[in-house]
């Protein structure tokens, strides 16, 4: 079976200045591809290689099994992406730009309109077709951009930080419209946002300085789970570590605990019935969904991990 | 392919108020120039005929006209040019072409046709002046086309050069500027004197203006046009290597 999209050991050089070091994507049906990093990790060059703007230093690319840099027409055609700034001309009104974007992926005549009617319905700008890109707002652009990016019904949509920039409610528009796509196309998604991948993405790849240092296919489900809670005084932390099924517990603050459990057995009532008895006065139980930014923080060495949180926390 | 992406580019040029002033600007400094020499002409007539072989209209007013205009698209065409390919690399828009099923080769073809149609319609228009004449008197049409001919494969020439120098930037501004001094060094090689013989004989041959003259006069030499035809290609080749360049180097 061949994949969709294969990308071996890619490399590419700015200069000395190794920007992408032996990176290896794969991508299978069904698959929406988080391609998570913090700035500069090298995932716009990634994309940019994937999608034939950049010609690697090394290694190749086969999209459907056609390699890009052998058979760039037709692995194309089967592509679609979208750039951290959208390929708009902004002199165009939305109808003129995708006619233009549709016959540049060799759609012909009477099918032009029946995809450029598709493409806006489901990035949802019918209602805006002739106004110009220019006067639209930043949301509507990249809208546009993804627009151009369906528009031939490619099999692999590559979208580069497809939420950056634009407001809450966009953002939420635009993670619908990823999930939808993801239904009938391949996706590969890079962002520095976290939420966003757990959002919207179900396979993660994490990239830092221009290596691939995670890859969930090959890691198998977590060992460990997390529980959040919250006690209204600090409590004796070997006490809870009686509990069988818990692995270690982290103090966060004060009385605040990150209970690390194997990912087979769940302590929770365990522990709500030990706080009880011990009168510890348990305010909060929550399963914790951090393992991807425990371990991105972690790959990364946490100085981005700030802002990570920021903007989830925006996100959300 | 090559025909979707020249019509766009015509299309967007004709949005943009620039190409509309041109057209208009350089048809009024024409027609200027063309009443002046036809009055000139008119005054002059008695004298002319009493000559053996005297000089029609088509050379005292049409070639003349031909090569004023030439001279002045030198300034101009580098305008036209100028946001060809900067500005699509500026605003990152050429990642829509360059992710499309086409080759750089249909990219450049195509941006380069796109002004080169812009261009016909301003020769087209130009040629109206003297067609103009016609019901009053007998044209050379012969002198006429060629000249015609002549004037649009010097702007052929011109915009390849103006496409390859709005290759090597992202600034428009550096792409106009470069392109108009390149053009006039090439330009001004007609008038260079100094040298051996054999040396100005070949920086004469390498000048514009050295094969637009023949053409003016009536006489299609294949050098002439083979010259043209080499020049364009050689900088569509070379535009093309940039981009190709440009995506190895990033």
């Amino acid at each position: 079976m061949t994949e969709l999209l294969q990308a071996t050991s890619l490399t590419r050089y700015y200069g000395e200045y190794r920007a992408v070091d032996n990176v290896s994507l794969t991508l299978n049906a069904g698959d929406i591809l988080g391609l998570l990093g913090p700035n500069g990790a090298g995932k716009t060059t990634t994309m940019s290689m994937l999608t034939g703007n950049l010609s690697p230093s090394r290694g190749e690319i086969l999209i459907k099994g056609c390699d890009l840099a052998d058979d760039p027409r037709q692995a194309k055609q089967s592509l679609g992406y979208l750039p951290e700034q959208p390929p708009v001309y902004r002199d165009l009104t939305v109808n003129e730009f995708l006619r233009y974007a549709a016959r540049l992926r060799n759609i012909r005549g009477k099918a032009i309109a029946a995809a450029v009617s598709k493409a806006c319905k489901r990035t949802g700008l019918s209602e805006v077709t002739d106004r110009l890109i220019g006067n639209l707002s930043k949301g509507y652009q990249q809208r546009v951009g993804i627009a151009q990016a369906i528009i031939h019904e490619p099999d692999v949509i590559i979208l580069d930080e497809p939420t950056v920039g634009l407001d809450p409610i966009q953002i939420r528009e635009i993670r619908d419209l990823i999930r939808e796509l993801g239904t009938r196309h391949r996706v590969v998604l890079s962002t520095h946002i976290l939420p966003e991948v757990q959002a919207v993405c179900n396979r993660v790849n994490i990239m830092h300085m221009g290596r691939i240092v995670y890859d969930d296919a090959d890691s198998e489900t977590p060992e460990y789970k997390q529980l959040i809670v919250q006690f209204g005084r600090d409590i004796d932390v070997h006490t809870l570590l009686a509990l069988s099924s818990i692995s270690n517990v982290i103090r966060q603050e004060s009385g605040r605990y990150l209970i690390q459990h194997h990912a087979d057995s769940n302590p929770a009532n365990a522990i709500a019935t030990m706080a009880v008895e011990q009168q510890w006065g348990l305010s909060e139980l929550t399963p914790s969904e951090m393992g991807l930014e425990h371990i991105f923080v972690s790959l990364t060495q946490g100085e981005q991990s700030n802002d990570t949180r920021q903007d989830g926390d925006q996100a959300a | 392919m090559i025909i979707s992406i020249a019509l766009l580019e015509l299309r967007r040029m004709m949005l943009s108020p620039l190409a509309w002033v041109i057209l208009a600007l350089i048809q009024f400094l024409t027609a200027l120039q063309f009443l002046n020499s036809l009055e000139e002409f008119m005054l002059n007539q008695p004298r002319l005929a009493a000559l053996e072989n005297p000089p029609g209209v088509s050379d005292w007013v049409v070639a003349p006209l031909f090569a004023d205009v030439a001279f002045m698209l030198l300034m101009v065409v580098p305008v036209i040019s100028m946001r060809s390919l900067s500005v699509e690399q500026r605003d990152k828009t050429i990642t829509l072409l360059m992710t499309s099923p086409v080759s750089m080769t249909e990219i450049v073809l195509g941006k380069y046709l796109g002004m080169l149609f812009f261009l016909a319609i301003m020769v087209g228009m130009i040629c109206l002046m003297p067609l103009s004449l016609m019901p009053g008197t007998t044209l050379d049409t012969g002198k006429l086309i060629t000249g015609a001919l002549g004037l649009f494969m010097m702007l052929s020439a011109f915009t390849a050069a103006g496409l390859f120098i709005s290759s090597l930037t992202r600034s428009p501004a550096v792409a106009a500027v470069a392109s108009f001094f390149l053009l006039f060094a090439l330009w001004l090689m007609f008038w260079i004197n100094s040298g051996g013989e054999l040396v100005r004989t070949m920086i004469e041959h390498l000048s514009l203006l050295h094969h637009f003259v023949p053409l003016l006069k009536g006489s299609i030499n294949t050098a002439d046009i083979v010259y043209f035809v080499v020049f364009a290609t050689t900088f569509v080749v070379l535009t093309i290597r940039r981009l190709d360049m440009q995506r190895l180097q990033g």
